[in-house]
C-alpha cells in the first residue's frame, strides 16, 4: 500500500471532499498552498489573524447551508474565539430547538515536542470535552487521520479534529479506496493480555514501542486508541479492561480534570468493569505545568516509552 | 452624546414608502410595544421565568431596518430581541411559548427570552453575550456573497457591543472582503447600567466606519422613516456589490436593563422623561396622521387587533405543554 505522511492524509481527504461537495470552503490564517491552489481563492480563504471572527464565520456560514472548514492552525490560537466555539458553536443547535444544523469542522494541532514554548504547545482536548455540543477526535496514523477526518467533513455538527504537531510527517499506510471511519469507534493497535493501555496520538506509538520491548519479558501489552475524544468509546476500553484487569493510560496532556481521568471514570464506574481490576489505574500523563522551552525541561514534561514501561509495570506488581 | 430634543422632533425627509406600508410598520412597532408590555406583566405574575429584557422605546429601529430587508435576509439579534424577530416577521404564538417554556415555542422552551429566534425567516439566532452575534452573521454576509443571489445580512448590537473585539474584527474584514453586510448600531446610550459617555472615545460610534474605510451613518433612531432610508441606502450598497455600512441609531430604552425588579437604574429620571416625549410610535402617528393617512378609528381597530393577537399568543403558549424532561437531552447533537 502507498504511504503518505499524517499531515498529507489531512489534505487528501480535505481535497477529496472538496471535490465532492461545493458548499465546502476553507479559512484559515495563510492559505494552504495545495489547496488553494487546486480550489482557487473562492473557497480557500486566507483570513486576518481574527480567529474570533473568522470561527463566528464559520458559525454563521454553517447556518446558511455551506460546510466551512476552519482552521486554527495551533490549538492556542483558538483560544482567543472560545466565544465562538463554547457559546455559540456549541450550543447554537441546541439552544435553538434544533432549527437548524451546523456542518462546521475546526482543525487544531496539539503536543508539544517542538521547543516553541507555552503558547504554541498545548494539549486542551479535555477543555473541550467539558463543553457539551462538540464533537472532538485525535487520530494517531495517516489511516485514522483520513478516515476520521471524511466523517467529520461529512457530519451535521461542529467537530473539532485536533491533530498531533508531533506526527505531522510520520508516513504511514493509506489506501487508494475511499473509506471512512465512524466518530465513536476506538482501535485496537495491539493485541494483548496482561495490561490496557489507552494512548492518544503520539502515545500509542510510544505505547507500541513500550509494548515491544516488555513482551521480551514475556508481557502481552493491549493499545487501544480511542481516536475520538467525543464521543468516546466506552465500550472498547471496558472490553479490554475486563479481559486484562489492567490499565494504564497514556496522555500528553497533564491529568487534571484531563482524558485521562475520564478514561478512568468511565472504566472505575462501570460495575462489570471494576469487579476485574487488579490493580488500581495507573495515569502516565504530561506534567501539569505550562510547556517550556529548552529541550531538557520539555522533554522532562512530557511521558514517553520510558515512562508507559514503567507505568505499566506499577499495575503489574 | 444624546442628540437635542430639536433634531429628534424634527421629521425625516418625505418616504417614497406607500401608505399601507407606512401603516404596517406602524402596526409593527405597536406589535413590538403590546408584545414587550405583556411578557413584562407576565414576567412579574411568574408566568416567564429567568430574565427579560425590553425594547419598548426602540421600536423604530428594528421596524425601519427590516422593512428594507427581504425575507431571506439574515439578521442576529441580542439578548433584547423580541423587537427584531417581530419586525422580521416571526410568529407571536411560538415567541409567546417560547417565552412560557412550552414545546411550540421556537426553542421548545430551551432558549427562552433572550434566545427567540426563527431561522426560517432569516435570524441566525439572538445572542445573549454582548457582541456574540457580529461574527455569526458576517458569517450569514459571507455566505451571501458566495451564493451571489444579491442577499444580505445585518447585525443589530447596542453601543456595548460596539466596545468589543468581534466588532472591530467584523468591520475590518466585511471591509476588506466587501461583504454585504449592515451593522446597525442601536445606541441606547447605557451599556446595562453604564453610560456610554463613560466608556466611548469617541461621541458617535458611527465615526469608527472611517477607521475601516467603509460609510459610517449616524441616525435619529426613534424616526423610523430615518432609519428604513438610511438601511434602504445600505441595503442598496450591499446587494450591488459596495461593501458594509456601519449604521448608528441614536435611541433610547424606557425601561430598566431588564425587568428584574429592584435592580439599579442609575439614570437620570429627567432624561428618561425627555426621551418618552421624544416616543418613535407616537412620532409615526402624527406623521401619519399629518398625511391624512390615519385616523382615530384606524388606529383603534390596530391597536385592537394587536391585543387579540397578543392575547391569542397567551393562549396558545397557556395550552401548549411543557417539554418533557427526558426532552433536556435532544438536540445536543444534530443526526
Amino acid at each position: 500500500m502507498r504511504e503518505l505522511t499524517y499531515g498529507e492524509a489531512a489534505l487528501e481527504a480535505i481535497a477529496e471532499e472538496m471535490r465532492r461537495d461545493p458548499k465546502i470552503f476553507y479559512m484559515s490564517t495563510d492559505a494552504i498552498p495545495s489547496l488553494a491552489k487546486e480550489f482557487g481563492d473562492e473557497r480557500i480563504k486566507a483570513t486576518p489573524i481574527t480567529e474570533a471572527a473568522f470561527t463566528g464565520m464559520g458559525i454563521g456560514a454553517a447556518g446558511c447551508g455551506f460546510r466551512p472548514i476552519v482552521d486554527w492552525r495551533q490549538v492556542t490560537f483558538c483560544f482567543v474565539a472560545m466565544d465562538q466555539i463554547v457559546n455559540q458553536a456549541a450550543k447554537i443547535h441546541y439552544m435553538f430547538g434544533g432549527q437548524v444544523t451546523f456542518p462546521l469542522l475546526f482543525r487544531a494541532s496539539v503536543g508539544g515536542g517542538g521547543q516553541v514554548a507555552a503558547q504554541h504547545s498545548q494539549s486542551p482536548y479535555s477543555m473541550f470535552m467539558n463543553v457539551a455540543g462538540l464533537k472532538m477526535f485525535l487520530p494517531s496514523t495517516p489511516y485514522d487521520m483520513k478516515g476520521l477526518l471524511k466523517t467529520a467533513i461529512r457530519d451535521n455538527n461542529p467537530v473539532i479534529s485536533f491533530e498531533s504537531s508531533r506526527l505531522m510527517g510520520r508516513k504511514g499506510p493509506v489506501p487508494d479506496e475511499d473509506y471512512a471511519i465512524p466518530l465513536g469507534k476506538a482501535d485496537v493497535k495491539r493485541e494483548g493480555s496482561d495490561v490496557t493501555v489507552v494512548a492518544l496520538a503520539w502515545l500509542v506509538h510510544e505505547a507500541l514501542a513500550a509494548a515491544e520491548e516488555l513482551a521480551k519479558e514475556g508481557v502481552s501489552v493491549e493499545i487501544v486508541d480511542p481516536r475520538t475524544l467525543v464521543p468516546l468509546d466506552a465500550g472498547t476500553i471496558r472490553d479490554s479492561v475486563q479481559m486484562t484487569g489492567r490499565l494504564v493510560i497514556a496522555d500528553e496532556a497533564g491529568p487534571t480534570c484531563g482524558f485521562s481521568a475520564e478514561v478512568a471514570a468511565v472504566v472505575t464506574e462501570d460495575p462489570a468493569t471494576f469487579a476485574r481490576l487488579k490493580a488500581p489505574v495507573k495515569r502516565v500523563c504530561a506534567l501539569q505545568v505550562p510547556i517550556p522551552y529548552v529541550p531538557v525541561l520539555e522533554s522532562a514534561v512530557f511521558p514517553d516509552r520510558n515512562r508507559i514501561i514503567a507505568g505499566i509495570r506499577e499495575v503489574l506488581r | 452624546m444624546a442628540l437635542t430634543s430639536q433634531s429628534l422632533s424634527s421629521p425625516s425627509r418625505p418616504t417614497n414608502l406607500s401608505p399601507d406600508k407606512q401603516r404596517e410598520m406602524l402596526r409593527q412597532m405597536l406589535t413590538i410595544r403590546h408584545f414587550e408590555e405583556r411578557a413584562s406583566a407576565d414576567y412579574v405574575g411568574g408566568k416567564i421565568y429567568g430574565v427579560v429584557h425590553c425594547y419598548i422605546g426602540e421600536e423604530a429601529v428594528a421596524v425601519g431596518v427590516c422593512t428594507a430587508l427581504t425575507r431571506t435576509d439574515r439578521i442576529i439579534s441580542t439578548h433584547r430581541g423580541h423587537g427584531h424577530c417581530i419586525a422580521k416577521g416571526a410568529d407571536l404564538n411560538r415567541m409567546m411559548a417560547e417565552l412560557y417554556g412550552r414545546q411550540t415555542g421556537y426553542c421548545k422552551g430551551k432558549g427562552g427570552s433572550m434566545h427567540i429566534a426563527d431561522f426560517g425567516i432569516g435570524m441566525l439566532g439572538a445572542n445573549g453575550i454582548v457582541a456574540g452575534g457580529i461574527s455569526i452573521v458576517t458569517g450569514a454576509g459571507l455566505a451571501a456573497q458566495m451564493e451571489g443571489k444579491g442577499g444580505v445580512a445585518v447585525s443589530f448590537f447596542g453601543d456595548g457591543a460596539s466596545n468589543a473585539g468581534p466588532f472591530h474584527e467584523c468591520l475590518n474584514i466585511a471591509a476588506a472582503w466587501k461583504l454585504p453586510m449592515i451593522y446597525v448600531c442601536e445606541n441606547n446610550m447605557y451599556a446595562a447600567q453604564t453610560a456610554a459617555a463613560k466608556t466611548h472615545a469617541l461621541d458617535d460610534v458611527a465615526k469608527r466606519a472611517a477607521g475601516y474605510g467603509i460609510p459610517g451613518v449616524v441616525v435619529d433612531g426613534n424616526d423610523v422613516f430615518a432609519v428604513h432610508q438610511a438601511a434602504s441606502a445600505a441595503v442598496d450598497r450591499a446587494r450591488s456589490g459596495g461593501g458594509p455600512t456601519l449604521i448608528e441609531c441614536k435611541t433610547y430604552r424606557w425601561r430598566a436593563h431588564t425587568e428584574r425588579r429592584g435592580q439599579p437604574d442609575p439614570r437620570d429620571p429627567a432624561e428618561m422623561e425627555a426621551w418618552r416625549r421624544k416616543d418613535p410610535i407616537a412620532l409615526l402617528e402624527r406623521q401619519l396622521r399629518d398625511q391624512g393617512e390615519l385616523d382615530d378609528a384606524a388606529l383603534q381597530a390596530m391597536v385592537r387587533d394587536i391585543l387579540g393577537a397578543i392575547e391569542a399568543a397567551v393562549a396558545f403558549a397557556e395550552a401548549s405543554p411543557f417539554p418533557r424532561p427526558d426532552q433536556a437531552t435532544d438536540d445536543v447533537f444534530a443526526a
